[in-house]
């Protein structure tokens, strides 16, 4: 059994810049980090790790620059890690990532064993674009089954049974045949940090760069080309009024929260 | 010359920092006003290898014994969150854990490091007493030898993790003479009868670190627990106070680069007279010189931990390193409160707990003045 997860480089901040002429993120003297619910995935990863015979992979495409992250994961305990890299993947949108992440998961299977069944763990959004879009079009480039925000899993040779939330207080289980594909968000559990001696391991395990070529990719799924998207304009929300907190008994409370609505005629 | 940290250093950097920013910056107030280390962190420290960190893996420890920057880093990010944990973590693994690694023999690191490096354990270097301070050769304490075993009886002070270590090297008289020739380093368990805590310390800073008075009545030690030979027990407690002075010295670089974020946030955005006070020279200069002086003080820790990790002579190194160091984090703390005005007295800020965190480093592992003594005794020795 393989698992693999799918890591992304993100701005380490809460407040991005955007650059207007480009309409991109100005990364600039910004640390870079793992995108928090991506370390959800991996400690999930990790955990079924424990419990079961498994082997866990990290993918992730970005910039030769994204190998810090990849080896933040190997510090964490991860097995492998694969970084897909190529400026011909360079400005894709969420559906050339899946195609290009989906090329390299068939690509490492068979070249392991085609036959094996995996599991694909994401992290159910990104910090930076916050589409959340990866996942679901990963399933769908791989025509396996998934399940969105994963609470819990179980394991065994051919199916997992998870439990995902549904709505804000629902939780529904789900059993569904393996190979498959499960995101989390991070309410799953608190990942570990890498120790000491998983740091130090880390810097003596190789990572496996995989370009455009290797994956034999159709270049016209991949990168700029491959996007179906077009950014038009890239703004920060702008902050619209400020927040009023009221206080009192319930009663004032409601009173004055209806008196509010209705001086701003929402009411 | 290469002035860039590793990949592998940076990343233990950036590691250390988001997780002592997790769990021990939110406490450390707390643990300061309790005078007392976290369990949950303690647990969590134990799991990311930081008590073994200058111990080889084989050892079960982190694997840092070559790399003495990657444990200055470490350090120096535990204590910018808290300074206490910085002075625990330093002491446990440069004065106690270290040692044993280095001087001891297979089966003593079998029997004692394994568990100090796995955090199972913690360790404490006992050398201190009333009598004995910055003179370190009036050890009062004897340790009398018995068939095959000694018995040590004497009160050792300011025991650094004293109250809470599970396993002690004292330094012991085992001659008739007051003399710098006659004294051993004894490996000793706190389970061995006739050992006990006597009074726990109530401090000015670090006060989340336990420093303890410590009671030998008849302890018996067998021989075998003899860390080196015996009769050279001074020459070792200074080799391995060199080695625990780069500890306090990036100890003191994470406690002052603290206080210097801290005024740097404050001057930013404490409005006075229309503007932010970091327009103003008065701030400005104090904020330079304290970033002057803490940027040094790293490079004088960072030296001498290169010296030490090529095999060199880093004593002297070591004394400067801590010395600037320790002067750097007071300079940076006074510094702090005083940018932070009446706000920086209160303990709602941490600049408070920074400027009595710092004032114990200009004075344990050796005062200021011993370290300037040291220096120019070693200078004026080889001429000019």
């Amino acid at each position: 059994m393989k698992i693999f997860v799918c890591v992304k480089q993100v701005p380490g901040v809460s407040e991005v810049k955007i650059d207007p002429k480009t309409n991109t993120l100005v990364r600039e003297g910004i640390l870079s980090i793992l995108n928090p619910n991506d370390r959800n995935a991996i400690e999930l990863a990790l955990t079924l790790k424990e419990k079961y015979t498994t082997e866990v992979i990290a993918l992730s495409m970005g910039p030769p620059q994204a190998e810090e992250i990849l080896r933040e994961a190997l510090a964490m305990g991860v097995d492998k890690a694969f970084l897909l890299t190529d400026r011909a993947f360079a400005g894709a949108d969420t559906l050339a990532t899946s195609y290009t992440l989906a090329l390299a998961i068939k690509k490492i299977l068979k070249e392991s064993n085609p036959e094996e069944k995996y599991l694909i763990i994401c992290g159910a959004q990104a910090v930076d674009g916050d589409t959340g879009q990866v996942p679901p079009e990963l399933a769908e480039e791989l025509k396996i089954p998934q399940v969105a925000y994963v609470l819990n899993v179980e394991l065994t040779e051919k199916k997992i049974i998870a439990e995902r939330k549904f709505r804000a207080v629902e939780i529904v289980v789900i059993e569904t045949t393996l190979p498959a594909l499960i995101s989390v968000l991070n309410d799953i559990n608190e990942p570990r940090y890498p120790s000491i001696a998983g740091i130090m391991k880390a810097h003596n395990l190789e990572i496996v760069h995989l370009d455009a070529v290797a994956l034999n990719a159709d270049t016209s799924k991949i990168g700029l080309n491959g996007s179906s998207t077009e950014v038009w304009k890239i703004f920060i929300p702008e902050r619209k009024g400020d927040r009023v907190i009221l206080r009192g008994t319930i009663e004032e409370v409601i009173q004055n929260l209806c008196q509010n609505l209705k001086d701003d005629k929402v009411l | 010359m290469e002035f860039s940290l590793t990949e592998k250093q940076k990343m233990l950097k950036k590691i250390t920092r988001q997780f002592a920013e997790e769990y021990i910056v939110p406490i450390a107030r707390e643990s300061d006003e309790k005078q007392e280390l976290d369990d949950k962190v303690f647990q969590k420290m134990k799991e990311m290898n930081y008590f073994g960190g200058c111990i080889p893996e084989e050892y079960g420890g982190a694997g840092l014994h070559n790399d003495t920057i990657g444990f200055s880093i470490i350090i120096e990010e535990i204590s910018r969150a808290d300074a206490a944990w910085g002075i625990t973590t330093a002491v446990h693994n440069g004065v106690a854990a270290y040692p044993i690694y280095k001087y001891g023999t297979e089966e003593q690191k079998q029997k004692f490091l394994i568990d100090l490096a796995k955090g199972n354990k913690i360790g404490a270097f006992c050398l201190t007493e009333a009598n004995a301070g910055s003179d370190a050769g009036g050890v009062q304490l004897t340790a009398v030898k018995d068939g095959d075993e000694y018995i040590l009886n004497g009160t050792k002070i300011f025991a650094t993790s004293g109250g809470i270590a599970g396993t002690l090297l004292v330094v012991a008289k085992t001659g008739e003479k007051e003399s710098r020739k006659q004294m051993t380093v004894f490996i000793v368990d706190n389970k061995t009868p006739g050992y006990s805590v006597g009074v726990k310390e109530d401090k000015m800073g670090v006060r989340a670190s336990n420093t303890s008075e410590l009671v030998f009545q008849d302890v018996r030690v067998p021989q075998e627990n003899i860390l080196g030979n015996p009769g050279e027990g001074f020459k070792m407690a200074m080799k391995i106070l060199d080695f625990g002075r780069i500890g306090i010295a990036a100890q003191c670089v994470g406690l002052g680069q603290a206080a210097l974020e801290a005024s740097i946030k404050y001057a930013n955005e404490r409005v006075q007279f229309n503007q932010p006070i970091g327009r103003f020279q008065a701030i400005q200069w104090k904020i330079a010189d304290m970033s002057c002086a803490i940027e040094s003080a790293r490079l004088f820790t960072f030296k001498a931990a290169y010296l030490h990790d090529i095999g060199s002579e880093f004593g002297i190194a070591s004394s400067m390193a801590k010395l600037v160091a320790s002067e750097a984090a007071m300079q940076a703390a006074h510094g702090a409160v005083q940018i932070h005005g009446g706000y920086g007295l209160m303990k709602a800020y941490p600049v408070e707990r920074y400027f009595r965190d710092a004032k114990m480093g200009e004075i344990y592992e050796g005062t200021s003045e011993i370290q300037r003594l040291v220096i120019a005794a070693n200078l004026l020795k080889k001429g000019a």
